[in-house]
């Protein structure tokens, strides 16, 4: 009996000191919160993108942008055992807009310590939040003023991906001269009857290395490509002569099919 | 003695009292009367408390022409007050520019209950409508961002943003929702036939009124049901055969079978929101009604209500039966609406 008292005395002894131990790891390498950068570094194929600069699509269409904006949110980052953390939903929209660097680098603070190799996010506004009370769209979210451009304000909704430009394909626009090209995707499914949903979910997983969030350190730094190009192909290669425009059309599934691949990670830097 | 004075003090102060709550219910604001006989509204007023100060600020800005780019057009230059806020005459309305829109500008009336605005259903919510209007490069023509800097530049808009709201702020959201108190306050439920639906004292539909009520109950009622006399659905009524011009419903749902189909209308105050249907086309009730018993055009997504059984178009209606449901019809306009000193211009 003393025997069994004693040998249950031990084990809890051991459990104690296992517990302890533990506890120590996590207090030493990763408890705390710390921040992500997330790097959307927009290209045309193989090149950096530069509004104005001629590259060519996938059918073989000579191209010039003048406008690439696209909405990121609801972000998740996720761990090699597979755990995830959720960015809070109200702190998770963002607007890159290549016409202004400072909206296509983003921080996320209070991210809790931990190794992420993986990162997903929707491409647009996710339906819940289209549909939310005017009062809680502020931000890039604003209809009238930080969502200028991207809202459809007779079809209510955002445009969640925003490409325009000049092309020798594309017919001439009489008010401006130009051959103009527009592909402006939105359509979160429909308030009261189902319309088109071209919402995308995108999750991408680091090349190599994770990013290493700590507290107290400087963020790690998930440099994405987003190839505009990609667009314009697979699965659809698009004629921008039979094509040039797609608003919220049947078309603009294609063309969300087509941009659901546009980003990767090129890599992830940890400092 | 004693308890006669008391008694005349007593009475003294009920006179008072009764004085007083005469001048409130004078001076004070209403606020939206929900009426007996409509459904709980589909917007959340909640969000949205309607306040006098809020009532004042919208319907300022409802009448405002900065709100378009030129400043010559306002909300209520095609939506005017004795005529359910339609446009009279209009099939469809001159906006800036004089430039013309495709479609006829609906009544603003019962705005709490409607699922959906406009013909074509693609905005959800009664916050999202001014910004439609402004935006349409053939009504008003202007970006809303630059409408809120006009107003916080107007040396009377900020104060009263501040009597609404408690700050002067003016943002988005507070621009928004004071036009939907305003529009929210044009509730119209007081017609002959709501009156007579409500059973109240007095209230009585003329012979012919009742016989239309009828036929409208058996042939009108599947679409225009309910209380609010509207679905709220999208239907093909056989206006044209070829919608490449406006494809309504389409539009927006980019289906198929949506193409050619528009929201019904409600018919509250119809006599009074001529011209009819989505495009104007009809200028009397009467040619309204002459179009569903003979005038229905076909094409693939037409209401198959509107096919009989033997594959005649339209809905039987004798000529009897239409007089009697243009007695009806004319039982549905509310005066004290139309003629509402707080609502108009």
């Amino acid at each position: 009996m003393k025997n069994i008292k004693i040998s249950f005395l031990v084990l809890l002894a051991f459990v104690f000191v296992f517990n302890a131990c533990k506890d120590d790891e996590k207090t030493e390498t990763v408890t705390g919160f710390g921040s992500v950068e997330i790097e959307f570094d927009n290209q045309a194929g193989d090149k950096s993108l530069v509004l104005g600069n001629t590259y060519k699509t996938a059918f073989g269409d000579t191209v010039k942008f003048t406008t690439f904006n696209y909405y990121i949110s609801n972000i998740v980052f996720g761990k090699a055992d597979g755990t995830t953390y959720t960015v809070p939903k109200n702190e998770s929209y963002f607007l890159c807009k290549q016409d202004d660097e400072t909206t296509r680098a983003i921080t996320i603070d209070n991210v809790p310590a931990g190794d992420y190799t993986t990162l997903s996010f929707v491409v647009g506004v996710d339906s819940a939040k289209s549909v939310s009370a005017i009062g809680e769209r502020t931000g890039v979210l604003d209809p009238a003023t930080g969502a200028s451009g991207m809202y459809w304000s007779w079809n209510s909704g955002y445009i969640f991906v925003k490409v325009e430009g000049t092309s020798p394909a594309a017919p001439l626009d009489a008010g401006s001269g130009e051959r103009i090209f527009q592909y402006h995707t939105g359509l979160f499914g429909g308030y009261n009857s189902t319309t088109l949903n071209n919402l995308k979910t995108i999750k991408l997983t680091a090349p190599d290395e994770a990013a290493e969030v700590r507290e107290n350190h400087e963020a790690p730094h998930f440099h994405l490509y987003v190839d505009v190009l990609q667009m314009f192909t697979s699965p659809t290669n698009i004629s921008i002569a039979e094509n040039p425009y797609s608003h919220s059309g049947a078309y603009s599934k294609t063309v969300a099919d087509n941009y659901a691949d546009m980003f990767i990670i090129d890599h992830v830097h940890n400092h | 003695m004693k308890k006669l004075l008391l008694f005349s003090w007593f009475l003294t102060l009920l006179l008072l009292q009764a004085c007083n709550k005469d001048e409130n219910t004078k001076t004070s604001f209403q606020g939206i009367v929900l009426p007996a006989n409509y459904p709980a509204p589909v917007y959340d007023l909640s969000q949205n408390p309607v306040t006098e100060a809020g009532f004042t600020l919208g319907k300022r800005l409802f009448y405002e022409r900065l709100l378009s780019r030129d400043t010559t057009i306002s909300c209520g230059d095609c939506h005017i007050s004795y005529a359910a806020f339609s446009h009279p005459d209009h099939a469809t309305s001159h906006g800036i520019d004089n430039l013309f829109g495709k479609r006829n500008a609906p009544a603003i009336q019962n705005m709490l209950w409607s699922p959906t605005f406009f013909w074509d259903g693609g905005v959800p919510n009664l916050d999202l409508v001014p910004l439609n209007a402004i935006q349409n490069p053939v009504e008003m023509d202007e970006t809303p961002a630059h409408v809120l800097e006009k107003l916080r530049n107007h040396p009377a808009y900020p104060g009263l943003f501040k009597a609404a709201y408690g700050t002067d702020e003016i943002n988005t959201a507070r621009f928004l929702q004071a036009l939907s108190q305003f529009m929210g306050m044009l509730v119209s439920a007081n017609s002959p036939y709501n009156q007579y639906v409500r059973k109240e004292p007095g209230a009585v539909l003329s012979v012919e009124g009742l016989a239309g009520l009828e036929v409208f109950t058996a042939k009108c009622a599947t679409c225009h049901s309910g209380a609010l006399l509207t679905d709220y659905q999208f239907h093909n009524n056989g206006i044209l055969d070829d919608f490449s011009q406006d494809q309504g419903r389409f539009e927006i749902s980019t289906f198929q079978e949506d193409i050619g189909k528009f929201k019904t209308p409600s018919l509250h105050n119809v006599a009074v929101t001529d011209p009819y249907m989505h495009n104007g086309k009809f200028k009397t009730l009467r040619s309204v009604l002459d179009h569903y018993s003979s005038g229905v055009k076909d094409s693939p997504t037409l209401d198959p209500r509107l096919r009989q059984a033997d594959g005649t178009l339209g809905i039987p209606l004798s000529a009897e039966e239409k007089n009697y449901l243009i007695a009806f019809l004319n039982s549905l306009t509310d005066e004290d609406f139309l003629r509402d000193v707080r609502f108009a211009e």
